[in-house]
């Protein structure tokens, strides 16, 4: 079976209605830098390069990364991107 | 009979901890997490410090090493395991406690003492006080806010798992809430009831020279 490199982007942010404090601290530095701004919201973006027989195959490991170490449930959503290297 | 103080690269409370328990005569020693808990442990406490950095989110990294398949072993046959702090935090990484302790509300790291009420006394954690007791206790921590979806957190309000809120001097939970942590919880109940969680340090208030000497009733958990 062929082998692909792929890269599996996984962002992970603050889910919707959890508290984001550091976001909201860097948009009021912002607005004190006098830019104009109407929302910011932060995330953590990792990059996997990983070698899988397909690009579900990848998804479905990236996926698990972020189920058991790169997001944390209670707190995180994340979205798995997979692109051939 | 001892009880393992589990280090981690980081952790920087356990010295205090294995003081602290020896003042209140439990036998503690320090427990390097790769070595694994001794055959005849008694009692685990995951001591506070900054583990691994607090690479990722604060107790991600310890949480998954080899060692917290053990705590959980014995934690489900009874031995208590206590988490102070980072070890709060490696705790919920690590779901020996659901919820999160996420970045502070302010954002600023908070150094001082607060008052926290003990909301049930007939747990091995909180059984030296009488429930409604207010403790004052130190608090050092940049990411103690506690969080938990609205399901988990009325679970554990149904379930009577929460066993200290931050509260103020007199005992009124509302105002006082250091960290902006949901219900101003300070300290949880594990699924398996032999493991507690609180972010405030039970370790520095205990040597009765240095501090308060309120924590000291919480490592008593340990004498019985």
């Amino acid at each position: 079976m062929l082998v692909t490199t792929y890269t599996a982007t996984v962002t992970v942010r603050p889910k919707q209605g959890v508290l984001d404090p550091e976001a909201d601290t860097t948009r009021r530095a912002l607005e004190r830098l006098g830019f104009e701004l109407q929302g910011l919201r932060s995330a953590d973006r990792f990059e996997v390069d990983l070698e899988a027989d397909s690009a579900a195959a990848a998804r479905d490991r990236a996926d698990e990364m972020a189920e058991r170490l790169l997001a944390n449930p209670t707190v995180h959503d994340y979205e798995v991107a997979v692109a051939e290297r | 009979m001892v009880v393992a103080v589990v280090q981690f690269g980081g952790s920087n409370c356990d010295r205090d901890a294995v003081r602290a328990l020896s003042h209140v005569g439990v036998d503690a020693e320090r427990v390097w997490h790769a070595d694994g808990l001794p055959d005849d442990v008694d009692g685990v406490v995951l001591p506070g410090g900054f583990s691994y950095g607090d690479y990722l989110r604060a107790g991600a990294m310890a949480a998954r090493a080899p060692v917290m398949d053990e705590v959980r072993a014995v934690a489900a046959d009874g031995v208590p395991v206590l988490g102070v702090c980072n070890g709060a935090q490696v705790g919920c990484e690590a779901g020996l406690v659901p919820g999160a302790f996420a970045t502070n509300a302010g954002v600023r790291f908070r150094c001082e003492r607060v008052h926290v009420r003990v909301e049930r006394a007939d747990t091995p954690f909180t059984s030296a006080y009488e429930e409604g007791a207010v403790l004052e206790l130190p608090i050092a921590h940049g990411e103690g806010r506690f969080e938990a979806g609205a399901e988990t957190y009325s679970r554990l309000v149904d379930d009577d798992r929460v066993i200290f809120r931050y509260c103020d001097a007199d005992g009124t939970v509302g105002a006082a809430n250091p960290n902006g942590s949901r219900g101003a919880v300070a300290g949880l109940l594990g699924d398996e009831p032999s493991v507690a969680v609180l972010m405030p340090h039970p370790e520095r208030a205990t040597l009765p020279r240095l501090s308060s000497g309120d924590g000291a009733g919480i490592l008593r958990a340990f004498a019985r």
